[in-house]
């Protein structure tokens, strides 16, 4: 189920030029702040929950998760270069899981060490924040993976909907409508960084046996139904 | 009409010159364009509307216009609610500033130029098309000035609707014509130059890339993630004491630039943890000039990339 060469294109095609420059340029701002809110208010545990959460696993896991899930698949099948691969002797599903597998690795080499870099640097892995957030940021990135991708493959707008999902959704009404945080993958995520961190500085709205069941139920659900997609894809024009 | 044809000599049979004699070229009647030209101005009036329409799917098909027309529904419906609710609990003022309200929805703001800004430029590039226009009477500062113009009505569009709307309901219930009508008109004043703004930004990042799910990406993060983490850092800042810091970071991300020149400019109250906007009338003056140049910068980026757009 794993297909060496489709990794190693879809791996390509990720960190190709422009792409790439993205996907670093995220992770060394999160750095780049880190240091200097460590030197502009020292060591706070507080802070570094706020900046991990409110910053790193709130806007740039999502981000990063929308640029490596829907970047998997969604440029070839926008400009049609998808037909070449499907008219290979490969299982779709196969395709399916091994794109999942790339994007799942870049999303989280490029959220999760960023994420637990800076919170060894903002608190020097007190209370264990680090690597609560870091583990949270690396389940979120699987999950973000599987959905953005299932995205790429259904729609061509995926970009901009797994934006909307992840800043609308995610961020202004998770704010407003306490109930919209139940469904969150960054919620579920919190949960699990709740349970690893010390102290009442993490806190999610969702239980940890919810979340986890909540995070493979999706992931594996998504997987599937983009496996399903592609099996029957079809390749419209430019509209 | 019958063409008429060129007389060809009667041939004489058998004989090669005469052979080729017979081949004539015929004139088959086709003729010169003698009608009206309407020229260059009309090629830009004609970009422009074009990409204007285009930016809410109008003239595109059905699922163009979905997206759009959702953020134009999502500014446009909180605006609504304010009045509504201004109004059935008998407040004496709107209990938002005019502009305040561009920066409370900036996400959907935001999302907008991600989504539309690529689908304006990107694709020309991308499918090779911009020979074709070039290839028209216009020139490049006509194709960057058309679609930059453009881009910024279909914003100002976006963000200004809402303000009429809350005008129009100030008015209905009474809060004061005169300070209703200041508000309002600073608030348009800000929402163009957020318009100017925004729509720079967008349209350089889109013109570098012609894979638009990559400029949505890109736009998104300069814009949205840039204001995440100056909020970050400002609130960090605003917990420590240091509020003139808090006051200077808004510089390093596009929404807070404006904020921070508009609360200095105009009076409006900064949208970030205690409201500290810029701290004296020397760093009002820089957010207004970075502001400015950020716009022009933007305009020079673009007709810089344009300097050079070929079948590459």
């Amino acid at each position: 189920m794993y297909n060496p060469t489709v990794a190693r294109l879809t791996f390509r095609a990720l960190l190709g030029r422009r792409r790439a420059l993205i996907l670093f340029a995220l992770p060394a701002l999160l750095i780049v702040i880190s240091v200097a809110v460590r030197a502009l208010a020292g060591v706070d545990d507080n802070v570094t929950s706020d900046l991990l959460g409110g910053f790193a696993l709130a806007t740039m896991v999502p981000l990063i998760g929308v640029i490596a899930g829907t970047g998997a698949i969604a440029p070839e099948i926008d400009d049609g270069s998808i037909v070449y691969l499907l008219a290979k002797p490969l299982k779709r599903p196969s395709i399916i899981l091994t794109k999942l597998t790339v994007a799942i690795g870049v999303a989280m080499a490029f959220s999760a060490i960023p994420t637990f870099i800076a919170g060894y640097i903002l608190n020097g892995n007190s209370q264990q924040l680090a690597v609560a957030y870091g583990i949270a940021a690396a389940v979120a990135s699987i999950a973000y993976a599987a959905v953005f991708l299932l995205l790429g493959v259904v729609t061509r707008h995926a970009v901009v909907a797994g934006l909307v999902y992840a800043l609308v959704w995610e961020s202004l009404i998770g704010n407003l409508v306490p109930g919209a945080r139940t469904l969150s993958v960054q919620q579920w995520s919190l949960a699990l960084a709740q349970k690893i961190g010390g102290g009442d500085i993490v806190q999610s709205d969702v239980g940890l046996p919810v979340a986890i069941v909540l995070l493979v139920a999706v992931t594996v659900a998504a997987t599937w139904f983009a496996a399903q997609r592609l099996r029957s894809l079809t390749l419209a024009g430019e509209e | 009409m019958q063409p008429d044809t060129v007389p060809a000599p009667v041939p004489a049979p058998a004989s090669p010159e005469a052979q080729r004699s017979a081949d004539v070229i015929h004139n088959i009647g086709y003729r010169h364009y003698d009608g009206p030209r309407l020229g260059r101005g009309y090629a830009r009036v004609s970009l422009f509307s074009q990409s204007l329409r285009g930016a809410y799917g109008l003239g595109r098909s059905a699922k163009s216009k979905v997206l759009p027309m959702l953020l134009f529904a999502a500014m446009c419906a909180p605006a609504l609610i304010i009045v509504a609710v201004a109004i059935g609990t008998k407040m004496t003022k709107l209990p938002m500033q005019y502009m305040q309200y561009t920066i409370f929805l900036q996400m959907v703001i935001a999302l907008f130029v991600a989504a539309q800004a690529p689908q304006s430029v990107s694709r020309d590039l991308r499918f090779k098309t911009t020979p074709l226009y070039f290839s028209r009477p216009i020139e490049r500062i006509d194709y960057v000035a058309a679609k930059f113009a453009a881009m910024t009505a279909a914003l100002f569009i976006l963000t200004a609707v809402p303000l009429v709307i809350l005008y129009v309901g100030g008015l209905l219930a009474k809060f004061g014509f005169a300070s209703q009508t200041a508000g309002f008109g600073k608030g348009i004043v800000a929402a163009l130059l957020l318009s100017l703004l925004l729509a720079g930004i967008g349209m350089v990042i889109a013109a570098i890339t012609p894979r638009r799910g990559f400029g949505v990406a890109a736009i998104i993060a300069v814009i949205a993630i840039s204001y995440g983490a100056v909020s970050a850092v400002q609130g960090v800042a605003y917990s420590q004491g240091n509020f003139d810091a808090e006051g200077w970071f808004g510089l390093f991300s596009p929404i807070s630039l404006l904020d921070g020149a508009q609360s200095w400019w105009l009076g409006a109250t900064v949208s970030n943890p205690g409201n500290y906007g810029p701290p004296n009338a020397f760093a009002g003056i820089v957010y207004l000039l970075v502001l400015l140049a950020v716009i022009a910068g933007c305009f020079g980026l673009l007709m810089r990339r344009y300097r050079k757009v070929g079948l590459s």
